[in-house]
């Protein structure tokens, strides 16, 4: 991957150049401009995807919308650039976008060489196995000696060798261009099995003949957080895009919702109430207005709502919530508390 | 003393005429033929009837959700489409400006018109208005912000709409760079054919996704962090340099066909330098290159089509990503077949003008 090497070190020069802006800076600047800018990818199904009106929706989008509700108190000050993959950094480091939510995995690498920073993660994603029903399989542990549909050239191939490289199993790769034609494979039974993130599967499966004769085993055999970044630079920025995630997080774990955050203002709950902003430290620490968290909840909806409208079963992809649970209902997803 | 009179010509036989006659000597003249012609029958047989019952006859038209099309997955589901349809066109424009696009498209039809009507004797100044007036009209249209317009920004746009801004601004920007760009190379001052050389080697020697990405991703780390150089018109002004150095080899072609005695007759009426290239020289040789300059222009409308890479959506880019819309998932055959239908009526229609244009030109070499 020399030409990767090329622009991320080309990425990492130019910011190191650039990065000189006093903290805050960008704060001010979106604060100025009334809007925040959001990059988006050109279309991920539940994540980032317009509609035929082109408003955007997902996961992601939800994202900058919480930004926006926090910093403005209006949901809908955003504005969006959908990007590709090979462009997202560089969108970013350049100060065209002020945010990245574009289903991107937090690595080391990112995170310490292209003058980034992760503000959290809004989905746990991970690489995963789809098989027909009639295959009878219950795990991935049963798949030896299986075919399966792999999208050419991604890391996806190199988990899949892994994981079965660590178990002494052998399987036979059948590799495509696009993850649209490994799905028409599996559809007309040239393989197995279909291996891609789990987020990914539960769309294709939708685009199947028959969607309920295919099922998605629970083993993932990868880790990728997926979440929002923003540039090097702004701790204020920073901060707010962080605690944005978490008062969605938090709302939920709270029972707080977009229907009843209303009510919860008179709730006798302190931690509720530090959190719509009637105790506390309020807004003053992350330098917005008092209600930013319960601008998020009324406008955006709380994690909960939000996964189940964009990706969850409120909406086509039907994904359970897994480990994207929160931390004490069985999944991972944990805020730090708001006090 | 009787006349003799010829007996009349007797008809030719019935086998050697009309439609059995026709078929006898095209599709049935030697068993090959024939076994040929059946098999391309059969072929026929198995593919057009199915296809034809999928587009049209089972095909679903109406109907604004999936569910109309799931009941009835055998047809194609033009209803995606339709739906789609004014994003497909305009692409994320707000849509109570669509007039705005439309009455600049009306315009440019207006004044092309009167081009192709044969008595109209002021084309040299009508053609003149549309390039230069035209664009700027347009601009304001597209973007607005003047005059009460909302102001929409480049990022809003899309569609065919874009397709056809940048292969237009490609097309007409490229041809008069190209011919500079190709004088340039066939002149004797070393400098400029140097210059000329180098420029064309280079963009040549590039693929236009690498020009676009470089555009798009290494551009802005250049420039000081916060300015802002619209995307659109960093693509615009990569395709059309891109442009220029095919269309200049193309032009170079045409200049290289033209005999020595042309230049020097020119020479010996006394005609300067641009006099002799403008009077004599380019006409001849642009007349000689249609169909190349015609191939460029239609190769440039199609590579239109990369500048999804670095995230402005074309027609193309606009079908796709309508595919990953959660409630429409799984209709990607009909978002390509009719993006493909939309290019080739671009493609078709611009390589019969140019067919007619050869016609009409054809002076030449007719005595």
């Amino acid at each position: 991957m020399n030409k990767f090497h090329v622009i991320a070190t080309s990425v990492a020069l130019a910011a190191a150049f650039t990065t000189s802006a006093y903290a805050g800076a960008r704060f001010d600047a979106i604060k100025a401009k009334g809007f925040v800018q959001c990059g988006v990818s050109t279309g991920l199904p539940g994540f980032s995807m317009a509609d035929d009106k082109g408003s955007w929706s997902g996961l992601d989008v939800d994202v900058c919308r919480a930004a926006a509700a926090a910093m403005f108190g209006d949901a809908s000050k955003v504005k969006y650039s959908p990007l590709t993959a090979k462009e997202r950094f560089t969108a970013l480091q350049s100060g065209e976008i002020d945010i990245l939510s574009r289903n991107t995995t937090w690595t080391l690498t990112r995170d310490s060489s292209l003058g980034l920073n992760f503000a959290g993660v809004n989905y746990y994603d991970g690489q995963g196995f789809m098989v027909t029903k009639k295959l009878g399989v219950k795990s991935a542990l049963e798949l030896d000696g299986a075919s399966f549909c792999i999208q050419a050239g991604t890391t996806t191939e190199l988990n899949l060798a892994d994981y079965f490289r660590a178990n002494k199993m052998s399987y036979t790769p059948i590799t495509y261009d696009s993850s649209d034609e490994t799905a028409k494979a599996f559809d007309a039974g040239r393989c197995d099995a279909l291996t891609s993130d789990q987020s990914q599967l539960y769309a294709l499966r939708i685009k199947l003949g028959n969607p309920d004769g295919a099922v998605v085993l629970p083993e993932i055999i990868s880790k990728e957080p997926l979440g929002p970044v923003v540039a090097q630079g702004d701790d204020e920025w920073f901060n707010l895009v962080k605690w944005s995630l978490y008062a969605m997080l938090n709302a939920e774990e709270l029972g707080i919702t977009s229907a009843n955050v209303d009510e919860m203002k008179s709730s006798k709950d302190p931690n509720v109430l530090r959190l719509l902003g009637a105790e506390g430290i309020k807004g003053k620490g992350l330098g917005v207005a008092d209600e930013w968290a319960y601008s998020i909840v009324k406008q955006v909806g709380n994690y909960g709502e939000a996964f189940e409208r964009n990706v969850g079963m409120g909406s086509p992809l039907k994904i359970a919530r897994g480990q994207n649970a929160l931390w004490n209902k069985g999944g991972i997803q944990y805020a730090p508390p708001i006090r | 003393m009787s006349i003799h009179t010829p007996h009349p010509d007797l008809p030719p036989p019935v086998t050697s005429v009309g439609a059995i006659g026709w078929l006898r000597n095209n599709l049935f003249s030697s068993p090959l033929n024939t076994a040929f012609t059946l098999f391309a029958l059969y072929l026929l047989y198995e593919t057009v009837p199915p296809l034809i019952d999928w587009a049209f006859i089972s095909a679903n038209w109406s109907g604004d959700t999936r569910e109309v099309c799931d009941a009835n997955p055998s047809g194609a589901c033009w209803a995606f489409v339709r739906v789609r349809f004014d994003q497909f066109m305009y692409g994320f424009y707000p849509e109570s400006e669509y007039w705005r696009i439309n009455l600049a498209i009306g315009l440019l039809v207006a004044l092309m018109v009167p081009l192709f009507i044969q008595k109209f004797t002021r084309k040299g100044l009508l053609a003149a208005f549309i390039l230069i007036a035209y664009p700027i009209i347009a601009l304001q249209l597209f973007a607005g912000g003047n005059f009460g317009l909302e102001s929409v920004e480049t990022s809003k746009w899309g569609g065919l709409t874009l397709t056809l801004i940048l292969s237009a601004v490609g097309i007409v920007a490229s041809l008069p760079l190209g011919i500079v760009l190709a004088l340039g190379r066939r002149s004797n001052m070393p400098i400029v054919k140097s210059v000329s050389v180098v420029f064309i080697e280079f963009w040549r020697g590039v693929p236009l996704i690498t020009v676009l990405f470089m555009a798009s991703v290494m551009l802005p780390l250049f420039l000081p962090e916060g300015t802002h150089f619209d995307k659109l018109l960093r693509a615009m002004i990569g395709i059309a340099l891109f442009q220029s150095a095919y269309m200049a080899e193309v032009v170079r072609g045409g200049l290289q066909a033209i005999p020595k005695g042309q230049y020097e007759a020119a020479e010996a009426l006394g005609l300067s330098y641009w006099k002799s290239m403008g009077l004599i020289i380019l006409p001849q040789a642009l007349k000689m290159v249609i169909p190349g300059i015609v191939n460029t222009f239609i190769a440039l409308f199609k590579d239109t089509t990369l500048v999804l890479i670095i995230g402005l959506f074309d027609l193309l880019a606009m079908i796709q990503t309508a595919f990953n819309d959660t409630n429409w998932l799984g209709f990607s055959i009909e978002g390509y077949v009719f993006a493909a239908l939309i290019f080739w009526v671009f493609c078709f229609s611009m390589s019969r003008y140019s067919q007619a244009l050869e016609r009409k030109l054809h002076t030449g070499h007719a005595r």
